[in-house]
Formats: C-alpha cells, sequence, structure tokens
C-alpha cells in the first residue's frame, strides 16, 4: 500500500474508535450552571457533598445574576442563578419557571484602621448620600453624629461597587431606592447603574479583594464573604430604628414575612422589611429552569439535586450563614415542578 | 522538436505544482482580507441600533447608564487613550535604551541572556499580568509611590486624589511592563542589522560610542525603532484582561491619574456576558467598533509615517 494511504487509513481507525469510546463512556450525566456570586459559596459547598454522596457532577460558574439570566436564555446551561427575580410575564415569555432557592443578606464591609467588626454604626441616610458622593470624608459630622464614641479617620471614603451585571447590585440598589428617594430618582435600581462614584470590581469576590486592599474604602457584598475575608462589617439601622448586625437571626427575621404563597412565579423582594430584629438589605437567590426540559434524564437528576438541598442541606447552609428556605415553602416548589416542568412529554417530577 | 536542455524543460507535474503553489497562496491572503472586511461589516451591522438612536454624539457623550440605556463611549475612549499614552511614555524610552545596551554595551553573554528575558517576558499571559498587578503592584503603589507622587507633585491634579492603588496610573504601568518586550526585541534586531562597516567608520573618524550610537546606530534604525514603537501601541490599544484588573472599572473622566477609570476593552470585558437589553448590547458592539477603527488608523497613520521618513532617508532598513 502506498505509505500516504496507509498513513490516512491509520488517523482515521484512531480517530474513529476514540470517538466511538468517547460516546460510549458519555453515560454519567453532569450538569451545568451559572449566574449569581451572591449563593456561590453555597453552591459549590453543596455541589461538592453531593457529589461525594451520588458521583453527580455539578459545574457552576458565577459570573453574576445578569449573565445566568442571559445563559439560561441562551440555552447554553441547565440552570441558571439570579438574585434579581423575574417577574412572570418575562418568565412566561421565555418560558422559564423560578423558585427560590437560598435566602441571604447584603452587608456593607469598610476598610478603616481601629474599626471592627459590628462598631461602626451606618443610617439608611448615610448609606445613600456615601454612595451618592454627598459625603465624601470619613470624619464628616454626620457619621460623626450616629457614632459617637468611635475615632473616625479624616480620609477619603472610596465606595467599590460592582462592575458587572449583579443581583446583589439590584438587592442593594432596590433597599437604597426604597429608602432614599433621591437615590431613586438620580440613579435608580437594576443590575447594573450608573453609579455616582467608586471604583467597580468583578463579582462579590472583586468588590471584596478591592475593599481589602483600599483603606478608607466601602463596599456592599454578600454576607458570607464578608465572613470567609474576615471583613470589618457595619451595623445598618433598620425600618423599626434598631441598628441590628447582620447574622442568620437577623436575616431569619426578614425572611420570616416573606409571604410566598401569594407571590406570582415566586417573585418576591425583602428589602426593608419591618420587625425590630429584621436586618435591612435581605434577599433571596432564584434558580431558573426552562419548562420544557428535553431529556428526561437530565431533568430528573436536576430536579433531584434541588430537592436533596432542600431537605438536606440546610445544615450547610445555615454553617455559611445563609437562611434556608423553610420545607413548607420548598413543598410549594416541588409542588410547581410537578405541575409546569416537563419532559419528553411527561411531567419532570417526581 | 530540438532538445530542450533540463533548465528549460518542464514537466507537465512541475507547471501544475506552480500554479497549485500561486492558487493556495492567493487564497490564503483573500481570506484574510475578506475576514477582516466581514468583521467590520458585522460590527457595522450589529451596532445599527445604537447608531441609529445616538448617532455620532456616542462618541462624545460621557453617559453610561444601564438602567436608562443612555450610552455614549467617551469615557471608554478617554481611558484607552489615556492608559496607552502613559503606557508609551514609559515603555518606549525605557525599551529602546535597553535595546542600545544589549546591541552596543554588553558584553555577549549578558546580551544574549538579558535578550532571552526580555523574550520571556513577552511570553506571559496577559492576564497573569493582571493577577500580579492586582495583588502585588497595586498595593504597592498603593503605600509607597502614590502618597510620595501626592506629597511632591500633588499641586498638580494629575496626582490628586485617594491613593488607591489601582487607576489609570497604574493600569499605565503594567501595560508598559507588557509591551516593553515587544518594542525592546524588535528594536534590538534593528539595531543589529546596522553594518559593522558603518559604526566602524564612525569609530574610525574618532567619534565617542555616544556619537556612533545617536548619529549612526539610531538614525539607521529609526525606520524600524518608528515600527517596534507601533506594534507596542497596538497591543497597548486592545489589551484586556491587564487592563481590566487594575483600572478600577468606574465609567468617568478625572484630571487625576489616581482614579479610576475605564478603557474599551476593560468595558467590554466586563459587561458584554451581561447586556441583555438591545441597545445595551448595540452600544457595546459600536464601542468595539470604535476601538476596530482606532486601531485601523493607527496602523495607516503608522504607514503614511513610515514611508515619509523612507523617503527623507533614503532606501535603508
Amino acid at each position: 500500500m502506498k505509505p500516504i494511504l496507509k498513513i490516512v487509513l491509520w488517523t482515521m481507525a484512531t480517530v474513529g474508535s476514540s470517538i466511538l469510546s468517547g460516546a460510549l463512556s458519555a453515560q454519567s450525566i453532569s450538569i451545568n450552571g451559572a449566574g449569581a456570586t451572591f449563593p456561590y459559596p453555597l453552591y459549590s459547598q453543596w455541589a461538592y457533598d453531593y457529589n461525594q454522596l451520588t458521583g453527580l457532577k455539578l459545574n457552576y460558574q458565577s459570573i453574576g445574576s445578569g449573565g445566568g439570566i442571559a445563559q439560561i436564555k441562551a440555552k447554553t446551561v441547565d440552570f441558571g442563578a439570579s438574585d434579581a427575580p423575574l417577574k412572570k410575564d418575562e418568565l412566561d415569555q421565555a418560558g422559564l419557571i423560578q423558585f427560590p432557592m437560598i435566602v441571604g443578606g447584603v452587608v456593607l464591609a469598610v476598610n478603616l484602621e481601629g474599626i471592627q467588626s459590628g462598631k461602626l454604626k451606618l443610617t439608611p441616610a448615610l448609606l445613600a448620600d456615601i454612595f451618592l458622593a454627598k459625603i465624601s470624608k470619613w470624619d464628616d459630622p454626620a457619621i460623626k453624629k450616629v457614632n459617637p464614641g468611635l475615632k473616625l479617620p479624616k480620609q477619603d471614603i472610596t465606595v467599590v461597587h460592582r462592575a458587572d451585571g449583579s443581583g446583589t447590585t439590584w438587592i442593594f440598589t432596590n433597599y437604597l431606592a426604597k429608602v432614599s428617594p433621591e437615590w431613586n430618582s438620580q440613579v435608580g435600581a437594576d443590575k447594573a447603574v450608573s453609579w455616582p462614584t467608586g471604583v467597580g470590581g468583578k463579582g462579590n469576590e472583586g468588590v471584596a479583594g478591592y475593599v481589602q486592599r483600599i483603606s478608607g474604602s466601602i463596599g456592599y457584598v454578600e454576607f458570607a464573604y464578608a465572613l470567609q475575608n474576615n471583613m470589618t462589617y457595619t451595623l445598618l439601622q433598620n425600618q423599626a430604628g434598631k441598628f441590628v448586625s447582620p447574622t442568620i437571626e437577623t436575616f431569619q427575621a426578614a425572611a420570616a414575612n416573606a409571604d410566598w404563597k401569594n407571590a406570582p412565579g415566586f417573585y418576591l423582594v425583602l428589602t426593608g422589611q419591618p420587625g425590630e430584629q429584621s436586618w435591612p438589605i435581605t434577599g433571596a437567590s432564584f434558580i431558573l429552569i426552562y419548562k420544557d426540559q428535553s431529556s428526561a434524564a437530565q431533568a430528573k437528576a436536576l430536579l433531584k439535586f434541588f430537592d436533596w438541598c432542600y431537605r438536606y442541606g440546610a445544615e450547610t447552609a445555615k454553617k455559611l450563614h445563609y437562611v434556608p428556605i423553610p420545607m413548607n415553602v420548598a413543598e410549594m416548589v416541588e409542588n410547581g415542578w410537578k405541575n409546569e416542568v416537563k419532559s419528553e412529554g411527561k411531567p419532570g417530577w417526581p | 522538436m530540438p532538445k530542450l536542455s533540463p533548465f528549460q524543460s518542464r514537466s507537465a507535474l512541475q507547471n501544475r505544482a506552480d500554479l497549485a503553489f500561486r492558487g493556495i497562496t492567493v487564497f490564503c491572503a483573500t481570506v484574510l482580507i475578506i475576514i477582516m472586511l466581514a468583521i467590520f461589516f458585522e460590527l457595522v451591522r450589529n451596532s445599527g441600533l445604537s447608531i441609529k438612536k445616538f448617532g455620532l454624539g456616542f462618541l462624545l457623550s460621557m453617559a453610561w447608564n444601564p438602567v436608562t440605556q443612555n450610552f455614549g463611549a467617551l469615557t471608554s475612549i478617554f481611558g484607552t487613550v489615556v492608559s496607552t499614552i502613559i503606557a508609551m511614555i514609559i515603555a518606549v524610552p525605557l525599551s529602546i535604551i535597553t535595546a542600545l545596551f544589549l546591541v552596543e554595551l554588553a558584553p555577549p553573554i549578558l546580551s544574549r541572556i538579558v535578550g532571552i528575558g526580555v523574550e520571556l517576558l513577552a511570553a506571559v499571559p496577559s492576564i497573569i499580568y493582571g493577577m500580579w498587578g492586582l495583588f502585588v503592584f497595586a498595593p504597592f503603589m498603593a503605600d509607597h509611590i502614590q502618597p510620595a507622587l501626592g506629597k511632591t507633585l500633588g499641586f498638580l491634579p494629575l496626582f490628586q486624589g485617594p491613593p488607591m492603588g489601582i487607576g489609570m496610573l497604574s493600569a499605565g504601568i503594567i501595560l508598559a511592563l507588557m509591551i516593553i518586550p515587544f518594542i525592546c526585541a524588535v528594536t534590538r534586531d534593528v539595531f543589529q542589522m546596522v553594518p559593522a562597516a558603518v559604526k566602524e567608520a564612525g569609530f574610525g573618524m574618532g567619534s565617542t560610542t555616544w556619537e556612533v550610537t545617536r548619529k549612526v546606530t539610531i538614525r539607521y534604525g529609526f525606520r524600524g525603532v518608528i515600527g517596534a514603537c507601533f506594534l507596542g501601541l497596538g497591543r497597548a490599544v486592545g489589551e484586556t484582561m491587564a487592563v481590566t484588573f487594575v483600572i478600577g472599572n468606574d465609567h468617568r473622566i478625572s484630571a487625576s491619574l489616581f482614579s479610576a477609570g475605564n478603557s474599551i476593552a476593560s468595558t467590554l470585558a466586563n459587561e458584554f456576558a451581561e447586556a441583555a437589553e438591545p441597545i445595551y448590547l448595540s452600544s457595546l458592539i459600536e464601542l468595539g467598533l470604535v476601538l476596530f477603527l482606532i486601531t485601523f488608523l493607527i496602523q495607516i497613520f503608522a504607514q503614511l509615517w513610515l514611508r515619509r521618513i523612507a523617503k527623507g532617508m533614503g532606501d535603508r532598513l
């Protein structure tokens, strides 16, 4: 046989056999998700624990809530995660359903020498003015009035916000718009806004990184990030006028008022909730999946994972200072799966 | 038929091989041009929405508001231009001096080692520069360099503001570090091509090393040096990840080099994945089109300038 023909046949044989073996071994299911950085520490822990238990590979990319919504709409992932819930008509238009997976709190972290966690008190007006660049130095009399005993340095305030489209931003600006009419008219609330001042970090991780590096900075992050990076968090005055500390109890107090039953598409905002113990900037993080799932096996694996998270993931969630969704709400969600999720013509759940 | 010599007779196969070779090369060249035109047309087509809505005002508007869907390119263009200017101011003199050292003054072994080191710098991925910039360089800037600059030159609006470590100046310096290897490597090759006979003629007439370097080596390789600079400039204008990490991501124009800003590339890197609204997406693509045109114009300008120098200095290097 001519040498060139031998080479071609040999190449075809090796390539063909590797494709075949690849196809045969591709029986294992893996799940891909993308979206909010807010619940990322928890989702990655859940994914690891579930993998140890069942061997299912779950890959979650924290690219921001905006990215999560875009990717699930583009059908590149099996589920999207967003802290900014979609309204019912947008869900219906895209053929998606959403359900809350976890509740967490957004906290303010500062980098000030000599100030420890839970010592700096902020009121809603102060917070809005700082982020509107109306207060630009830490020793401003307005801040001093609320913190009489604290030694505040004569330093510029550097605001740190998100550079990417973020559900954490959505929750935070939603809160600011509620407490400050000036913020509402000048900036508004969305996943990305035109910030009056400050530098932008990519993801909760980026904001945490910048706050840790820049002296005199203040930024908003999900509570797990503040804890994991040993950041200095502040107290915040809630609607009842009390200065509360971000803890799982104050997040739970805010979430206790949530009326999930009467929320179409589970669209619910938990910022500025009443109650003496409520943390003002609480929010739920949602999962988005398609009503019509193309593969029954994939859909089953996906929903079984979420069911496991509801039933057995509560301890892990509490350890990371997230508030788990109570079982009665989880049952409402699973009812929704039974009625709305279909794969290959049959119901996707149970 | 008279017998043809081996040089004159060509078999049919050889003729066909020649034709095939020419066909393949022409095809490859044409494909490249078609790809470039295709990219340009796609950019124009997809930015149609924002071109229609904002018009030429897009290039002069400082707004960037995803809530009201009002976008303008000026802050991003400003960031790109300023960070590139800072990078060129730092990189060009350093590269030329390094190249001169490597060619004229260094012993051959040292020249080879440093030369290899410079070329290895070019191989470092840009995201590594970004991460190094954020974790190592930015704290160094914030703790030492920026306070010192603020104390000595703080009366200038260029050096006012809180020393954050990240910002326009840091981005410019990181960019300079990235383009120095390119400019230095090409400039060194250019200087090495200066004929030894010309340099020795200079030495023979009694010139000092500096006079030979200035009046012979640099003048001889001037076109190559300019070409190398434009190579570095092109890289700096489009550099994405390194700049995104350290520029601060703030849509703002500020007189201070310490403040955060945004370049076109970093805006696209940060916001493209989540831009869901059509106008938002179209504005980002229009930003990409602006960057494409800026790079294109730089290349045309470079070619025109090089041609003018060639005419003025005769046909050398």
